[in-house]
């Protein structure tokens, strides 16, 4: 447990990890999404606040964490990787070089998103959705999906305990979909009472919040 | 009495029409009219208002002049609209040529844009509307002519940072209007040197002028059928006594110390009042529209009695009061005196007052608190300590203005009270920190907010950053609330609730608003919906009702009652309970710290007389029960009050000395505060007011919640990677002298030394008794929070009937 919580997600076994990364042991992949890179830079290029510039760093590193564990044969970015393409573009070579060194040695896919929709020119392919066996992977869910991981929501959920609020990223799961939370440092959460959220998961859907302790939960609405 | 100074005819005229006399402040007002600075303090009902535009009157009546005289700043929109009515009467009446706007937030933006150009002979606004005028280009203009500048309330603003912001402000105003001169109203009889300083400009002097005070207010503790409870604070035990007075008197306003608290006694006050005496309730958590027709019913004298807090604090005018009661002990003596204030609003009449002590400690406490008014000795400190966070913000606001040289700036700040000793350093500091974030990593170079055009001349980069800058003006931080509606009835608003506070309701829970129990049915958007509930026990709201530490000189007193031992003055049963700790232990004494160990219940206990106020207290307790930890004593958890911290644990603390050390605490309290949930609180305010984290952005609706992300995550990030920044440093700062009050702690440590009196008790002491009926235990942190979440999640598995794969 301490490592993440496994599920069966599609009839395959899934390990939700507590950074928010997806690994699917059985498949040697490791799906990570939302990680909007270059967030900090953007505010400021467009004469918004001057935001800590470090959480490029910060997300790298935990996403190094989680591949040093899980030594995936495959890596997908599930979408919104960069948070727009001048960032992806202005990204510093010491940051490039570090990426190309996670990169290294992994068939590596950036999922296109709402914020990241041209190819990245930074190594790896790019493509709109990428299908796994019975899995389809995207960035937005779609109406009709099956067995499909998608990212884009941001979802969060809370637990009260003991008149104490706790919130934190999730995972939301049903018989049809997994979303999974935002990745990147600096990202906001979307809860799960909100209409998009609730009206898109099915009647039994779950939350398993990130971070420790991993606890799955009804989701709430 | 007074001989009637030389007025021009026309205000003469108005006077002798009306058969008025000035009151010999007012004369005085007007013959120091010229002092570049002035204070006044006078009491509720002495006719300040007055005596602040007496002078403002006689000018513009005796001379034709264009542009803005007089430029008027209270903390409250409500007192604007005030002060406009009552100006309107004279300056009718005389008819004199005097136009009178205000400028607040309600004000449109083509009167704003008017009043800039072409300003009223008198303006009246807030701190926040006054800094926006400030920020913009054509400010140099507005403010050319001005004259005057009259700080209402200005007891209330020193003591936040809208205070600070206002006076750098009219540092910017003075450098505008070199003729400027400031005049102060205080309603409370405050320290009066210390608003003073904070008023003039630095070093100006500024005079105190004292209004007769009137005759010593009636004041005196309730006398109850009921003693008090040993614990608690919400003076339930005291309904009936207080309904009686509510009968005997006119208009009762009855004060508490929190929201939660005034509702929970309304609630009851209610229940109880069987005459159905008319009794409404009033504080800031209520919506804007109850609390208007409280108001307006207050007004109309249909109200018998109001249950209040803070929100009443200030000088509105309100009708007939004849009786004030306060329920709790007054923290601080100046809030006790501002309360009396409110009864009696003719001059020259005494005010009333009695005091409900909610548990015994409050008994002596409220003794105290009388002792100290009687005597008309106050608490107060000269603040010095002007918070950097706000000088970003006001270095960001003049940006908006136009270039400026860094030199100019920083010598005008200097003539700021509290920030008279600020170094040039530090101001750098702030002002590299607006320019480019102030991080380590030079990241921003080519994207930083101002520009040095050429060497000590900096301007906004991009001018239109100065709009995104505009809208986050301001330093009152809003906890995120939300508006809490009845269901499905055209949403008539009822209030408002802390956000976490309402992320912990779940659908059936009852919690009291507005006086009502009401049940939580469901989250919609940003608004919560409730439905009537008859249900007696609801669960309370955890408003962020602010609880006040006991001040420095109160606690100071309360010891010394204790200790000089005549306790024939109080009510038998605290007289009883004190001789019997006299006997059974000994009694705390000014300098020296009382320490008492006894076990109970299979463990050890050690109390603490600190004295210093709950926030001090759960700092010496975290710091003690780290010494513990690490002494191998096995501490398991503390429970701190105003008076005293008890902590309780496995072991004996034979010597308590070691654990006391003023060496190293400094180091002790830094690991302990970084991860501190007070740390990270404190950090969101100083970031939004600095401007690194934005409240509002430029055409962007908030949309969700999907964009915002915690302040938390900031907190950490800078931690790790740049721990020198500078809004670590302020947070720091805030921090020890706030939540974690940690200069009070370092004042008791300084001033105990090592006069420590430890003593050995077989059981519980009388004065420990009431430490074991506290709410807010605070456990020892360990893995305890991991657990309760796995077993929640447990509960709401099975309640659904999900399993686990």
């Amino acid at each position: 447990m301490g490592n993440g919580h496994a599920f069966t997600f599609a009839g395959e076994r899934m390990v939700a990890r507590p950074s928010g990364a997806l690994h699917w042991p059985a498949a040697g992949l490791l799906v990570v999404s939302d990680l909007h890179l270059g967030k900090s830079e953007r505010m400021a290029r467009r004469g918004g606040s001057l935001l800590p510039p470090y959480e490029i760093v910060e997300t790298l590193a935990r996403l190094d964490a989680d591949i040093a564990a899980t030594d995936p044969a495959a890596v997908i970015s599930l979408g919104d990787s960069f948070d727009d393409m001048d960032a992806a573009a202005a990204l510093p070579q010491d940051v490039r070089d570090r990426l190309a060194a996670t990169m290294a040695g992994r068939d590596w896919t950036w999922v296109t998103g709402n914020h990241d929709p041209a190819p990245t020119g930074l190594g790896g392919h790019a493509a709109d959705g990428v299908t796994c066996g019975a899995v389809t992977f995207r960035h937005v869910a779609t109406d009709d999906g099956r067995h499909e991981v998608s990212g884009h929501y941001h979802p969060k959920a809370s637990l009260s305990v003991r008149g104490r609020a706790v919130s934190r990223p999730c995972f939301l799961r049903d018989d049809r979909r997994l979303i999974l939370p935002a990745y990147g440092t600096y990202t906001g959460g979307l809860r799960t009472r909100d209409r998009a959220l609730s009206q898109l998961m099915g009647a039994g859907a779950r939350a398993i919040l990130a971070g420790l302790p991993m606890v799955e939960i009804p989701m709430p609405r | 009495m007074t001989p009637p100074p030389a007025l021009p005819p026309a205000l003469a005229g108005f006077f002798t029409r009306r058969h008025w006399a000035l009151h010999p402040h007012q004369v005085e007002m007007l013959d120091r009219k010229d002092a570049p600075s002035l204070l006044l303090i006078a009491p509720t009902g002495g006719g300040k208002t007055l005596a602040g535009f007496l002078p403002t009157l006689v000018e513009l009546a005796e001379g034709d002049r264009p542009g803005l005289h007089t430029l008027y700043v209270s903390p409250l929109k409500a007192l604007t609209n005030d002060i406009r009515r009552n100006l309107a009467i004279p300056i009718e009446e005389a008819g004199l040529a005097i136009r009178v706007e205000d400028r607040t937030g309600d004000t449109g933006q083509a009167q704003r844009k008017r009043q800039r150009a072409d300003p009223p002979h008198i303006l009246l606004t807030t701190p926040e509307s006054l800094a926006l005028m400030v920020s913009y280009p054509d400010a140099a203009r507005t403010f050319a002519g001005l004259q005057r500048v009259v700080v209402d309330e200005i007891h209330a603003l020193a003591e936040s940072k809208r205070g600070d912001q206002l006076m750098l402000c009219l540092s910017r105003l003075q450098a505008l209007a070199p003729g400027l001169r400031r005049v102060g109203l205080s309603a409370t009889v405050d320290d009066p040197a210390v608003i003073a300083h904070y008023l003039a400009r630095h070093p100006d002097p500024c005079p105190v002028l004292r209004a007769d005070p009137g005759p010593p207010p009636d004041i005196a503790m309730l006398s109850t059928t009921e003693a008090p409870p040993w614990a608690g604070a919400g003076g339930r035990y005291a309904i009936p006594d207080v309904l009686e007075q509510v009968r005997r008197h006119r208009t009762t306003l009855i004060f508490h110390n929190t929201r939660a608290q005034a509702e929970i006694f309304f609630h009851h006050l209610w229940l109880a009042n069987e005459d159905d005496l008319p009794i409404g309730i009033h504080h800031g958590a209520l919506s804007r529209e109850a609390r208007l027709r409280v108001e307006q019913a207050m007004v109309d004298g249909r109200l018998r009695a109001i249950v209040a807090t803070g929100s009443l604090d200030l000088g509105i005018d309100w009708g007939d009061v004849d009786l004030v009661i306060q329920i709790g002990a007054p923290k601080k003596v100046k809030n006790l005196v501002q309360r009396i204030g409110r009864a009696n609003h003719r001059y020259n009449a005494p005010s009333k007052a009695r005091l409900v002590p909610a548990n015994r400690f409050e008994v002596v406490e409220c003794l105290a608190a009388l002792d100290a008014t009687r005597e008309g000795t106050l608490d107060g400190d000269l603040r010095l300590d002007g918070p950097r966070d706000v000088l970003c913000q006001h270095i960001a606001c003049v940006a908006c203005a136009g270039d400026f040289h860094e030199d100019d700036l920083f010598a005008e700040v200097r003539t700021v009270g509290p920030y008279s000793m600020l170094s040039r350093a530090a101001f750098d500091r702030c002002l590299d920190f607006v320019a480019t974030g102030g991080y380590a990593l030079r990241a921003y170079d080519r994207y930083q907010r101002l520009k040095e055009r050429a060497p000590g001349i900096w301007g906004l980069r991009d001018p239109r950053a100065a709009r995104q800058i505009r809208m986050n003006l301001g330093t009152i931080i809003d906890t995120d609330t939300l508006k809490v509606r009845f269901r499905g009835r055209g949403g008539m608003p009822l209030g408002q609730i802390e956000e976490g506070f309402a992320a912990t309701l779940t659908p059936g829970d009852t919690f009291l608003m507005g006086g009502q129990v009401v049940r939580f049915e469901s989250m919609r958007e940003m608004t919560v919906e409730v439905s009537p509930n008859p249900s007696r026990e609801p669960r309370i709201a955890t408003f962020m009702g602010y609880k006040w530490s006991t001040s420095v000189q109160l606690a100071e007193r309360i010891q010394q009652i204790l200790h000089r031992g005549d306790f024939d003055r109080f009510p038998d049963h605290t007289r009883e309970w004190l001789e019997l700790q006299a006997r059974f232990s000994r009694m705390p004494e000014p300098g020296r710290l009382l320490v008492e160990t006894f076990p109970r219940d299979g463990r050890h206990h050690l109390c603490l007389y600190g004295f210093a106020g709950r926030n001090a207290h759960q700092t010496l307790a975290l710091l003690v029960t780290r010494r513990m930890e690490e002494a191998g004593l096995d501490p398991l958890g503390f429970v701190a009050t105003d008076y005293a911290v008890l902590i309780w644990g496995l072991r004996p603390v034979e010597d308590v000395a070691p654990l006391l050390a003023h060496d190293g605490i400094h180091a002790a309290l830094d690991g302990w505060l970084n991860g501190n949930a007070v740390m990270k609180r404190t950090f969101r305010n100083a970031a939004i007011v600095a401007g690194l984290i934005d409240r509002n952005f430029p055409g962007k609706r908030s949309s969700g919640r999907q964009a915002t992300f915690s302040s938390d995550i900031l907190y950490d990030t800078l931690r790790r990677h740049d721990p020198d920044h500078l809004m670590l440093s302020i947070t720091e700062e805030e921090a020890m002298r706030g939540h974690i009050d940690f200069g009070r702690v370092e004042l008791l440590l300084d001033t105990v030394g090592d006069r420590i009196d430890q003593v050995a008790l077989p059981r519980v002491s009388p004065l420990a008794a009431p430490l074991f009926l506290e709410m807010g235990r605070v456990p020892i942190k360990g893995a305890a929070e991991g657990r309760l979440i796995q077993e929640e999640a447990g509960r709401l598995m099975a309640e659904a009937g999900l399993t686990l794969d």
